[in-house]
């Protein structure tokens, strides 16, 4: 490979990993923080995506989509933390088996749902700013990432302040390293971790319109996902708002790279590699606690 | 002796009912129907060696079956070779994957073990869909063989050999159940320390069971190939195979073997006829919301809700 063709791999890879980033903060919340197996994360974010696309279909722009769509995400999150909690977290026993096949479970049927909806063709959105780019020099930027990765740093770094500089923010995080001594202290742990689930989820919506923006999507897209945001997630250090950032962009520009080189039906298992590559290696993760 | 005698009466009892189905039934669509809810049986059976026993959850297990398929279909490709052939070659290729992954839960539990299974089949489904002496993702053709002079068609031995890998696997997942294995098992998903502690050798027994495991479904999958006459990537590695592969256990009851056998036989019909007469996709989903809901309101499947039921008749 050509050092031009490097770099330019690179670049792309740095804006493809933002938006990485972006899918994953959610993620990182919920499994990071708050031990969930949430593997019905990705399942959610082409939920949020076929969300943009059917109010596309009125002319709604498909960010603006996102963030109409953010309290409907959060509210659901809520309620599937609840009933989470209630038949499982409450129960003890034997959670970890139960608690997988049921996101599991929720994965597939939202999957299946969106086939039966809207089929297994590939959908996508339109907008001012998807099909056009910008050139700085001789490196073409497409409009599409840039607003990937500007959404990506509005997320990350609003995550960010809220978990360092709010009361409840410092909640969550206290209630992944403690519990019972967040308990002691007069707060209720259901509670907070209820408010963080249902955070993690409000950010499916956004981050699934940003899944439509970059690329069309098709129901089966969120088996994909499970690769690439569980690996963003593992090798941030569960739970950490820099290390998703900066874990995303590893992975983008793993992938940018192997795209380049080896051609693009590789690219798929760039992410699954990495990630089994990091849980032999440091399952901690770069940021990890 | 006298635990297994009963198991092998009903085991040969259900083989020479498969030999005179074979004979005496006259439509084709009956064996291809029969073959895949045998086929689950035996993914159902296998799943649940280190899923259920174990409490290890394996997401990956349509890349198991995908690699047997395609371990037989390379075999043909190459120089022809037999059935009984790919079959062994088939469990030996993923019985070794099937042992990679039991390596890895020596540092991989819970949620980390399921998402690397699931690593591992994108992997498996990548390399495949790469690797163009199998076909790649156009899909490869197998010609069935002419049928063998006591079947009227080939699909009917498929359906007689899968009836004895069904009963293989169940008597292996049986014996499994009932040994010393099956007791050191349950110890681990109860608790691995304490397990370990008391001198339960605990990754000797997730090697055993996960190499079980693995070599029974790609076992399930060696015939694949000649049974559809065609293979690709997308259909063998689909979804569905994982999905069923653990809902099915799940439904049925993972706390002995006769549950993975219940839920495949029960789902596994339910499954052809509504795919036949609904659609695919709403087969899918009924297994999906049926996972759901078993897990929810009934963790110990079909089985405990039979044995529940008796319990309280036995009371009164």
């Amino acid at each position: 490979m050509s050092f031009e063709l490097l770099g330019e791999a690179i670049i792309a890879g740095v804006l493809l990993g933002c938006f990485y980033a972006a899918v994953s903060v959610g993620l990182s919340v919920a499994f990071g923080l708050l031990d969930v197996p949430q593997i019905a994360h990705p399942a959610f974010l082409v939920l949020g995506a076929y969300g943009a696309y059917y109010l596309g279909g009125f002319g709604v722009d498909p960010l603006l989509a996102g963030v109409l769509l953010t309290p409907v995400f959060f509210l659901a999150g809520l309620a599937v933390y609840r009933f989470y909690h209630a038949t499982f977290e409450s129960r003890g026993t034997d959670a970890g088996l139960r608690g997988l096949a049921f996101f599991f479970g929720i994965a597939f049927i939202v999957e299946v749902a969106l086939i039966l909806i809207f089929g297994v063709d590939q959908r996508s959105v339109e907008a001012a700013y998807i099909g056009k780019s910008i050139s700085l020099g001789d490196v073409r930027l497409p409009m599409r990432m840039l607003v990937a990765v500007g959404v990506a740093l509005v997320l990350t770094a609003g995550l960010m302040l809220y978990l360092s500089r709010t009361f409840t923010g410092r909640a969550i995080k206290a209630v992944a390293q403690d519990q019972t001594a967040l308990a002691l202290m007069g707060a209720d742990p259901v509670r907070i971790k209820q408010w963080a689930f249902g955070i993690a989820t409000g950010t499916c919506a956004l981050a699934g319109a940003l899944l439509i923006i970059v690329a069309p999507v098709e129901p089966g897209l969120g088996r994909l996902y499970i690769g690439r945001t569980f690996c963003v997630a593992v090798l941030a250090g569960l739970g950490s708002m820099p290390g998703t950032l900066a874990a995303g962009v590893i992975l983008g520009i793993a992938e940018s790279i192997v795209l380049t080189s080896l051609g693009a039906s590789w690219a798929p298992a760039v992410a699954f590699g990495l990630l089994l590559l990091v849980l032999a290696v440091r399952p901690a993760g770069l940021f990890g606690r | 002796m006298g635990r297994w005698t009963k198991f092998i009466v009903g085991a040969v009892a259900v083989l020479v009912v498969a030999l005179l189905l074979a004979r005496l039934v006259s439509n084709e669509y009956f064996f291809f129907a029969g073959y895949v809810v045998l086929q689950f049986v035996v993914l159902a059976t296998a799943w649940n060696i280190l899923g259920g026993y174990a409490g290890y959850v394996n997401f990956g297990s349509g890349a198991f079956f995908a690699v047997g398929a395609y371990t037989a279909v390379a075999l043909i490709k190459a120089f022809a070779a037999p059935l009984l052939l790919q079959l062994a070659a088939a469990v030996l290729v993923s019985g070794l994957m099937g042992l990679a992954i039991g390596a890895m839960t020596l540092r991989l539990r819970g949620i980390f073990f399921s998402i690397a299974t699931v690593a591992i089949a994108v992997i498996c489904e990548t390399a495949v869909l790469n690797w163009g002496f199998v076909g790649g993702a156009r899909g490869a053709t197998v010609l069935q063989p002419p049928a063998p002079a006591l079947f009227a068609s080939y699909a009917r031995l498929l359906f007689v050999v899968m009836s004895l890998l069904a009963v293989l696997a169940v008597a292996l997942a049986r014996y499994i159940e009932i040994s010393w294995i099956g007791r050191g098992l349950r110890a681990i998903r109860d608790n691995e320390e304490a397990a370990e502690s008391v001198g339960v050798p605990t990754l000797k027994l997730k090697l055993f069971a996960a190499t079980a495991s693995g070599a029974l479904m790609g076992m399930a999958g060696a015939p694949f190939p000649l049974y559809m006459s065609f293979i690709e990537p997308t259909s063998a590695f689909s979804l569905n195979y994982a999905v069923s592969a653990l809902a099915m256990p799940i439904i049925g009851g993972t706390a002995s073997w006769a549950g993975p056998v219940i839920g495949a036989v029960l789902l596994g019909s339910a499954q052809q006829i509504v795919t036949v007469t609904l659609s695919s996709e709403l087969n899918v989903l009924v297994l999906g919301v049926l996972l759901v809901a078993f897990v929810v309101a009934a963790p110990d499947g079909i089985l405990g809700l039979v044995r529940r039921l008796l319990g309280k008749a036995g009371a009164k």
